[in-house]
């Protein structure tokens, strides 16, 4: 392979990645589908679903890891994740009589120590976690992918296809 | 042992910090800020809160990885400047006053373990771990806590993670909408 062409860091880097990153997402997934039982909760769960794929942008570079998450998917899942908490409390208006009231569990009371339980608390960490996983990655592009350059005036893009990059297609 | 463990860890994190500010080098800077971190995660799980570890853990790894990533390409290595005499002095006596007040603040305090709302029998703290599970159902006090009795700060946590991603995203945007119009217009 051209070295020049290669992307992402070493074969040892690359292997580990590949044989890792399943179960790090599995791990975010738990972190927050658990989050009512044991220690956890949405935030961590997502942080630790968006560094999957910070991982897999250091290992294969951007390509790899936009294909998977790109620029409008993760603006939608971010804009999704925070509506579906807003919403979430919003019903509690409509069935429960109050702002963030936990409607589900006044009405269908649940067994306790089981996966599906604890009223809308576990919709909470699911919408939280979408929101900040995708928001988080979202910041890592921003600051460590994509760079932004003023060089005598002008604004420069460096080293980045996230964005749409105006010179190549539509100039012409 | 635990407080001694603390106190050891307290310690370390200082010396970290005086690193992280006094270095020259911005990747050693950086690595001295991780090692606070890590220590603050230890530190959280001695005294017995594992869903603040696992979180502060893993966000410190993310932003090292987005400070290393972010500021080392960038020429900005160099790091100079004398200190004023007058500046330190008076840094110096408002730590030597900042530390009396917390030695005094520390001693009228509960013993260590305990928490200092208990002593009132109505106190907030007291209702979330008598009623907690059994008004919420959930097993874990602190995630009934963060969106329940609290749901609130949570949405306003929300709020300010969207506010400031989606500022930076416009912030850091190559072209303005304006100029991206025209440039449209013309072609």
């Amino acid at each position: 392979m051209n070295k020049s062409k290669q992307q992402g860091m070493s074969i040892i880097v690359q292997t580990v990645a590949r044989w890792t990153k399943g179960y790090i997402f599995l791990f975010g997934v738990y972190l927050t589908f658990y989050g009512h039982l044991t220690p956890g909760g949405g935030f961590s769960g997502g942080v630790v679903i968006a560094v999957t794929f910070v991982l897999l942008t250091l290992a294969f570079g951007k390509e790899r890891a936009l294909s998977k998450l790109g620029k409008v998917l993760a603006s939608v899942l971010d804009c999704s994740g925070a509506l579906l908490f807003l919403l979430i409390a919003a019903l509690g208006i409509l069935f429960g009589g109050a702002f963030f009231a936990n409607f589900i569990e006044k009405r269908f009371p649940s067994a306790n120590f089981r996966l599906f339980s604890a009223g809308n608390l576990p919709l909470c960490n699911i919408s939280i976690a979408i929101k900040v996983g995708a928001s988080l990655f979202m910041i890592f592009i921003i600051l460590a992918v994509r760079r932004v350059v003023e060089i005598n005036g002008k604004r420069k893009l460096i080293s980045t296809e996230f964005f749409e990059t105006p010179e190549k297609g539509k100039s012409r | 042992m635990v407080e001694f463990l603390i106190g050891v860890f307290i310690f370390f994190m200082i010396i970290a910090a005086i690193i992280a500010l006094e270095t020259s080098d911005l990747l050693s800077a950086i690595i001295s800020v991780g090692a606070i971190g890590v220590a603050a995660s230890i530190c959280f799980l001695l005294v017995g809160a594992p869903d603040i570890a696992i979180t502060q853990m893993v966000v410190e790894v993310l932003s090292l990885v987005i400070l290393i990533r972010a500021t080392i390409r960038h020429d900005l290595t160099a790091i100079n400047g004398d200190r004023e005499f007058f500046g330190l002095t008076i840094t110096i006596a408002l730590l030597f006053a900042f530390f009396l007040f917390g030695f005094k603040a520390f001693a009228s305090l509960a013993e260590f373990g305990v928490p200092a709302m208990s002593r009132f029998f109505d106190a907030p703290s007291n209702t979330y771990i008598n009623s907690g599970f059994k008004e919420t159902g959930a097993s874990n006090i602190v995630t009934s806590i963060i969106l329940d009795y609290r749901g609130f700060d949570t949405l306003g946590e929300v709020t300010v993670l969207f506010t400031a991603i989606w500022g930076a995203l416009a912030i850091m945007r190559v072209y303005s909408r304006k100029k991206r119009k025209n440039r449209d217009k013309h072609e």
